[in-house]
């Protein structure tokens, strides 16, 4: 689904990202976890044509993602609270993503309501604006967004963080479904050891740009990655 | 020593913010603005008294100075009211720390007083008395005099926060005000109470019996005081710290759906002028912008120039193209990330900005009507800015919006808001209103009034002929700056 090859990420000579080869298979889980810097946020940038490769490039469903803007309809993401649009309601702020995938109201209701669970009664007919909810009710609403309009790759960076455990429990569960009953390719990052194991097929360690593990997940992964970080601490 | 550590504090923040280092040339701008209102009032405090004395010589100056006293204490009032703003200092680290809340409180208080407003009055007030003393007057009485008029500055500098923390409460936000002040003129103009002499009175009574400049001075303390406990009673993170959350206010935008593919962002973009405090106010700025005219019009000198009539067109008709479109893509810069990673086509987001613009247009000129009172040729002259304000000018200032590269925070207040103003919004300028003015003059001076009125319908003519053009060619400039601008937006400043 999404190949990577001799991606490179200068910032005034710094080398921020370094991937030489990196393949994801249709329908993986996939998590990127790696210490503050490692170059997460940058790769996910770069999946979205939000920044310029230096070197290299991503293709994805073998669309050329920094030359074409085909990718757009099958992938969806949410990086950070700059995704909202602060001065809609959640339910305005969904029906204009629908618009923009092509799908109408009634679509759109459909797919929410499989996530009242999801949202606690805190994000449907609050009358508030998206910029006055909280940080996590705002980040529940920009991942249900993100799942909008049937997206073959779903982009989330640091989806665990802000959220409360209940809340967290629950959206495992939906991203485990999405990729094990979907077919969805879904990547996320994290810096919770726990939760990416938890979740993902197949976790791949970034430090300082480069990949220094890919992982397929078992039992032994977590006790793996633990001993990684408190090693890379003391080093 | 807090006091020190507060000063500095805030001398970081001054200088050290993206802000200050990105724009000189806007601080170089305030600087000189505030120099000229310097040189213009020390000027005044020089001249009043030779210039009264020789226009009134059977009068007192002083006399008709306090007579003037209450309408110069009203615009302060006035203006403070738009341009001041209580000097918080970003309080809310310094709430954790060993510091009393009343010594925050004091020192924004403190600070308050220093403001270039409270300044300002003593570069006319001080010279002025000195004339005064120069010319006989007793140096103690004058001393008094000045001091009474700056006490009053002063209190008229703390009855705003009051008057302001008032009005942001409710939602009607400067109507209060203006209702006030209006009221106090009215009442005074129509010498129901005559607030003129009332203080000029009391002015002259300070004058002769120093003693009784107490009373201000009370005023002063008290409003002090009630300022203090109001700020103290705030410092909490649950109240005025907090940002307001509003009711949400939802209205039905189905008929945008008329305007195809574009409606989405139609629908968003008439959510985002009505729902934030800094693009709201530019609705407010249209009525000003409509009532522009009667600066010109019903002054006789004018009505010999109609090739100023062009001018006040495009300006007239495009109030809200030039104060809307200036800030495109701006306005979304919040969210700009999201929009270019969705999928969207950019002509359609482009579309949208443009057919608000042009309606905008066509609904101004409608209303600008009434102008035809004044003569037919004004009526003319607008129409034809009206069509170059479609055809040319919704171009010009989408295309200048690629270059746009500063953020805007949607819930900043308007007035005196340089925020997201660059280069751009400068330069912008030039084709926008000194073109048309540049090619209607010409044709005025060279042919006639109708050929210029001609030239400009035919330009804006051709400009909407070409449109999806002119759109393919800006659209286009958009996705070359499409990483800078996403960058760029990215930053706070």
């Amino acid at each position: 689904m999404i190949h990577t090859t001799n991606l490179i990420k200068n910032y005034s000579g710094n080398t921020v990202l370094d991937i030489e080869n990196l393949d994801i298979p249709k329908g993986q889980s996939f998590g990127l976890v790696g210490n503050n810097g490692a170059g997460k946020t940058t790769f996910f940038s770069l999946l979205l044509d939000l920044i310029k490769p230096t070197k290299g490039e991503i293709i994805s469903n073998d669309i050329l993602v920094k030359d074409s803007e085909d990718w757009k309809p099958f992938t969806a993401a949410f990086i950070d609270e700059s995704f909202l649009i602060g001065y809609l309601t959640p339910e305005e702020y969904f029906y204009f993503i629908g618009e923009l995938r092509g799908q109408n109201k009634a679509d759109v209701d459909a797919l929410i309501s499989q996530f009242d669970d999801f949202f606690h009664g805190e994000i449907l007919n609050q009358k508030k604006y998206l910029r006055d909810l909280s940080k996590g009710n705002q980040k529940k609403a920009g991942i249900v967004a993100a799942l909008i309009g049937n997206p073959e790759v779903i982009i989330l960076d640091e989806p665990f963080a802000n959220l409360d455990p209940t809340t967290q429990i629950r959206l495992k569960g939906i991203i485990k479904n999405l990729a094990e009953t979907k077919g969805v390719t879904v990547l996320i990052s994290s810096h919770d050891l726990m939760h990416v194991t938890d979740v993902c097929e197949r976790i791949v360690v970034l430090e300082k740009g480069k990949i220094i593990k890919d992982l397929a997940t078992s039992d032994a992964t977590l006790k793996e990655l633990e001993a990684h970080f408190s090693g890379a601490e003391s080093a | 020593m807090t006091l020190k550590h507060f000063i500095n504090l805030e001398w970081k923040q001054y200088f050290r913010s993206s802000y200050w280092q990105k724009s000189m040339a806007l601080n170089v701008l305030l600087v000189f603005v505030a120099l000229y209102f310097m040189v213009m009032f020390l000027a005044l405090g020089i001249a009043l008294y030779p210039i009264l004395k020789e226009t009134f010589p059977e009068q007192d100056p002083l006399n008709i100075v306090n007579n003037y006293l209450f309408y110069w204490f009203l615009a302060d009032v006035l203006m403070r009211f738009f341009f001041q703003k209580l000097p918080v200092m970003s309080v809310k680290p310094l709430l954790t720390l060993p510091i009393k809340r009343s010594k925050v409180v004091h020192y924004v208080l403190g600070k308050s007083s220093f403001s270039f407003f409270n300044v300002l009055p003593l570069f006319a007030a001080i010279p002025f008395g000195v004339m005064l003393i120069a010319n006989g007057y007793a140096l103690i009485s004058v001393v008094f005099w000045v001091l009474t008029v700056f006490v009053i500055t002063l209190i008229i500098n703390f009855l705003n926060f009051i008057i302001e923390s008032l009005s942001s409460e409710t939602e009607l936000s400067y109507l209060p005000i203006i209702a006030f002040a209006g009221g106090l003129f009215a009442i005074n103009y129509f010498n129901l109470i005559s607030f003129t002499n009332l203080v000029s009175n009391a002015v002259s009574s300070i004058y002769e019996t120093p003693l009784f400049i107490a009373i201000p001075i009370l005023v002063l303390i008290g409003l002090y005081l009630i300022n203090f406990s109001k700020l103290k009673k705030q410092l909490y993170l649950d109240s005025s710290l907090k940002t307001k959350t509003q009711e949400v206010k939802a209205s039905n935008l189905e008929w945008t759906r008329k305007f195809g593919d574009a409606a989405p962002f139609m629908q968003l973009d008439l959510k985002l002028i009505w729902r934030n405090k800094r693009s709201r106010s530019s609705v407010f700025i249209l009525v000003i912008g409509l009532l522009y005219g009667l600066f010109f019009y019903p002054n006789p000198v004018y009505q010999d120039q109609p090739w100023m009539f062009a001018f006040v067109g495009i300006f007239v008709t495009g109030i809200f193209l030039i104060n809307f479109g200036q800030f495109i893509p701006a306005w979304d810069s919040g969210y700009y990330k999201m929009l270019m990673s969705q999928n969207i086509k950019y002509k359609q987001y482009l579309k949208s900005k443009y057919t608000l613009m042009a309606v905008s247009v066509v609904i101004l000129f409608i209303l600008s009507i009434p102008y035809v009172y004044f003569g037919w040729k004004i009526l003319l002259a607008h129409f034809a800015a009206a069509v170059y304000n479609i055809g040319i000018n919704t171009h010009v200032i989408l295309f200048g919006g690629s270059f746009n590269r500063k953020k805007i925070d949607l819930n900043q207040r308007a007035a005196f808001n340089y925020q997201g103003t660059g280069a751009v919004q400068w330069l912008i300028g030039i084709p926008l209103m000194l073109l048309p003015l540049a090619i209607f003059g010409a044709s005025y001076f060279f042919f006639s009034f109708e050929i210029g009125c001609l030239v400009l319908t035919i330009l804006g003519v051709i400009g909407i002929i070409f449109h999806q053009k002119l759109m393919n060619l800006i659209t286009e400039k958009y996705l070359d700056s499409k990483y800078k601008m996403i960058q760029a937006f990215s930053q706070d400043n």
